[in-house]
């Protein structure tokens, strides 16, 4: 009768823990914050290679919506992203917003230079202070923000057409 | 003479230091051991030296010159990166099972032991 239970309750065991490792192999590995505060504080931040600072809702005109992407000319994932940032521009109704992280202002003008500057405004995170009141962990990462500055979507490392496709339809 | 002009250059430079021990360099440092860095986990701030960390650190330093309390910088960070950014979880209804739990299983474990020990006495004294 003992062996028995034990024989139970072995077995509920393992089967348990199995189920804790198959579910896991699904779980992403990084760890995404949930219940964060979605509003971002009107902050001032300077315009790349200029002196001129402007706040966050300022930099709407008529735009339904305002896209962040933050970039580097030293991230290889940006440069990849970048064609994809491209047709973000071609999308009205949008205000296309580039923040240049910590990043020399020499190398960022050359990047832009040879892959073009799509961008409707350059912003600059000199040190990455900025960053951090957007909620953000580095570069690339691209967020959607409406005219109240609150954060529709996020998306963590570069984007791609299916991605597109979804800012398109925000946009609308 | 020899050991006199030692002294002085040890004080020299523990006086260099005497920033990061006791000025505002040591509340970042405080602060940050108790972040953890988000793009390399496992690590905490103040050990990690990748942006992310770095930057976390520039603005805790930024914070303190205006004026930031300890507490108002961490309720920042959490409304930013959400609670997993502290080690020191927060008592609230997620972590409720997380703080009682162990003292649950000390408890149970203590009655465990206190009930085994007084049945092997009971059994001694009925064996004599």
């Amino acid at each position: 009768m003992k062996l028995r239970l034990s024989f139970i309750f072995l077995f509920i065991l393992v089967s348990l823990i199995s189920v804790v490792f198959y579910k896991s192999l699904f779980e992403d590995k990084n760890y995404i914050p949930k219940n964060i505060n979605n509003k971002i504080d009107n902050i001032s931040v300077k315009e790349f290679n200029t002196d001129n600072n402007f706040f966050l809702k300022n930099l709407f005109d008529e735009e339904k919506i305002m896209v962040i992407n933050i970039w580097a000319s030293w991230c290889v994932p940006c440069r990849k992203e970048h064609h994809y940032i491209k047709k973000l521009s071609n999308i009205n109704n949008l205000k296309l917003v580039g923040l240049n992280y910590k990043d020399k202002t020499k190398n960022a003008q050359k990047f832009l230079e040879d892959i073009g500057n799509p961008f409707d405004i350059i912003l600059s995170d000199t040190d990455g202070t900025k960053s951090i009141f957007l909620g953000a962990y580095g570069v690339p990462e691209t967020l959607i923000l409406d005219s109240e500055l609150t954060i529709l979507k996020k998306y963590i490392g570069p984007i791609n057409s299916k991605i597109v496709s979804e800012i398109k339809n925000l946009a609308k | 003479m020899k050991s006199l002009k030692l002294i002085l250059f040890l004080l020299f430079f523990t006086f260099l230091n005497l920033n990061n021990v006791f000025g505002e360099n040591a509340k970042v440092d405080e602060i940050s051991k108790n972040l953890r860095c988000l793009i390399c986990q496992g690590q905490s701030v103040y050990d990690s030296q990748s942006e992310f960390a770095l930057s976390v650190k520039t603005l805790i330093s930024n914070k303190l010159e205006a004026g930031s309390s300890e507490k108002d910088i961490y309720d920042f960070l959490k409304s930013k990166y959400g609670d997993w950014i502290v080690y020191d979880p927060e008592f609230n209804n997620y972590t409720l099972v997380l703080w009682i739990l162990p003292l649950f299983l000390f408890i149970f474990g203590g009655f465990l032991i206190a009930r085994k020990v007084i049945i092997n006495r009971e059994k001694n004294e009925t064996y004599k």
